[in-house]
């Protein structure tokens, strides 16, 4: 059976999670990659504890649509802001990609999970998304922060809060 | 001569780009819906899976396949009977790519400086190849090429008595860094011999070539079956989280180079292969 998730997160939340499964998420993302986390650095424009990020930045809307395009950009341009984020009580981040050994041991340290999502299936997610509002940094277009309210979002844990890590643990199982 | 208006191409160029946003081309649908079959990762076949009915939905609503709609790279064949009318060529081409990008909201995804990296908005300017070939045609491939997989591309230039062992580490190698980072599964464009930048140009060439075209060549035929062979057996899988497919295939150009030099360039692409191209 699929596990599912919605933000805000406890620790016992994210403990029940394993690095391989998949996750359903649902309920509110927030979405910032670089330009933003720059701007932010350990001081969001939202409170933070127990929330979700999500790596990303849209193409743009079609008239009437809710949002257009929207998929994972590369986690690990998002590490060396990420620490310090966790340490302020986020939960859980959406990627793609490895992450730097400095941002697992502070997920360890603080109960946190990477998720990943496929890159390049964009069209096919954001079909999951129900509505999307720009909370923050409109200036920025397509990187402004977003709270996206998401149902059933289908997600891989990547990095559980034990550190385990599927990106080492799939390899080793499928190389020969 | 045979006279051309570049109007005609601005708008070919347009076109151009409005399709490879949204439609997959058919040869990596196809090597997708093979790879399905072979996987072995059930997690593996789901990413699969969830590629192929993103396809789907892209080509049938119009929506960019990927959230990242790449940095226009244009190849131009110019027939040199050709003569253009009604403006320069390049201009024309760039003011096709804004226009796609604006009609297509596909996302503007150019710095106009790499380090001050202000937008430019409009997607431009295109990395433009233009080349003069015999005949009175215009030839336009169009690749929309997303920033993560470019960015696991790699280049060394080796000793002329460098074996292929060590260029076949060379390219695995940086197939394995590229790992989950590059969105595999891949397609491995490789360009041996030549100069520094004719060895990078030849490899993004490569991936121009369709998925089960190999090399004319029956040494690097040969050699594009058994590396291909080995990427998978690196274990990366799609989008990393271990699998048996990593690449769909990998296509290797050689050419001439100088008797003290060896260069190999690789350059890395996606499984989303924003390609299309046409003839005027």
């Amino acid at each position: 059976m699929t596990k599912k998730i919605e933000a805000p997160l406890t620790d016992s939340d994210v403990e029940a999670l394993r690095a391989g499964e998949s996750v359903l998420v649902s309920g509110k993302l927030y979405m910032a990659r670089d330009a933003a986390h720059k701007k932010f650095k350990d001081n969001p424009p939202f409170d933070i504890k127990g929330q979700i990020l999500f790596y990303a930045s849209p193409t743009p809307s079609k008239p009437g649509a809710i949002i257009g395009s929207v998929g994972p950009t590369t986690a690990g341009r998002m590490d060396a802001f990420t620490p310090a984020l966790l340490d302020k009580g986020l939960k859980a981040m959406i990627g793609k990609g490895e992450r730097s050994a400095e941002v697992v041991e502070a997920m360890k340290k603080n109960k946190a999970v990477y998720l990943v999502v496929p890159g390049g299936v964009a069209a096919l997610l954001s079909k999951y998304i129900k509505q999307a509002t720009v909370i923050a940094y409109p200036e920025l277009g397509p990187e402004a922060v977003q709270a996206l309210e998401v149902v059933d979002f289908p997600t891989i844990v990547a990095i559980d809060s034990e550190g385990n890590d599927i990106f080492e643990i799939g390899k080793k199982n499928y190389s020969r | 001569m045979r006279e051309i208006s570049t109007k005609k191409i601005t708008e070919t160029v347009k076109n151009l780009c409005l399709e490879a946003g949204v439609d997959l081309p058919a040869d990596i649908l196809d090597a997708l819906n093979d790879a399905l079959k072979t996987e072995e990762s059930p997690l593996g076949r789901e990413i699969i899976r969830q590629i192929i009915k993103n396809a789907e939905i892209a080509k049938k609503e119009k929506m960019p396949l990927c959230q990242d709609t790449g940095l226009a790279v244009v190849f131009i064949e110019l027939g040199q009977a050709v003569r253009l009318l009604d403006g320069q060529l390049e201009e024309a081409v760039n003011e096709g790519v804004s226009q796609g990008y604006h009609k297509g909201f596909l996302r503007k995804s150019v710095a106009a400086d790499p380090l001050i990296r202000e937008n430019t908005g409009d997607n431009t300017p295109a990395v433009i190849h233009t080349e003069i070939v015999p005949g009175d045609k215009i030839r336009l491939q169009l690749m929309a090429k997303g920033g993560g997989a470019e960015n696991r591309s790699a280049s060394r230039m080796f000793k002329p008595t460098s074996t292929k062992d060590e260029i076949e580490q060379f390219i695995l190698e940086t197939v394995e860094k590229a790992g989950p980072n590059a969105c595999p599964p891949l397609i491995v464009g490789v360009g041996l011999g030549g100069n520094f930048e004719s060895s990078a140009l030849m490899a993004k060439k490569a991936l121009l070539r369709p998925i089960g075209r190999r090399n004319s060549g029956f040494d690097t035929c040969k050699w594009e079956k058994s590396l291909l062979d080995k990427i998978n057996k690196l274990g990366v899988g799609p989008m990393g989280v271990g699998g048996t497919t990593t690449a769909l295939a990998i296509n290797i150009e050689r050419r001439p180079c100088h008797i003290s030099s060896l260069p190999v360039a690789v350059n890395i692409e996606c499984h989303a292969h924003r390609f299309k191209e046409t003839v005027i």
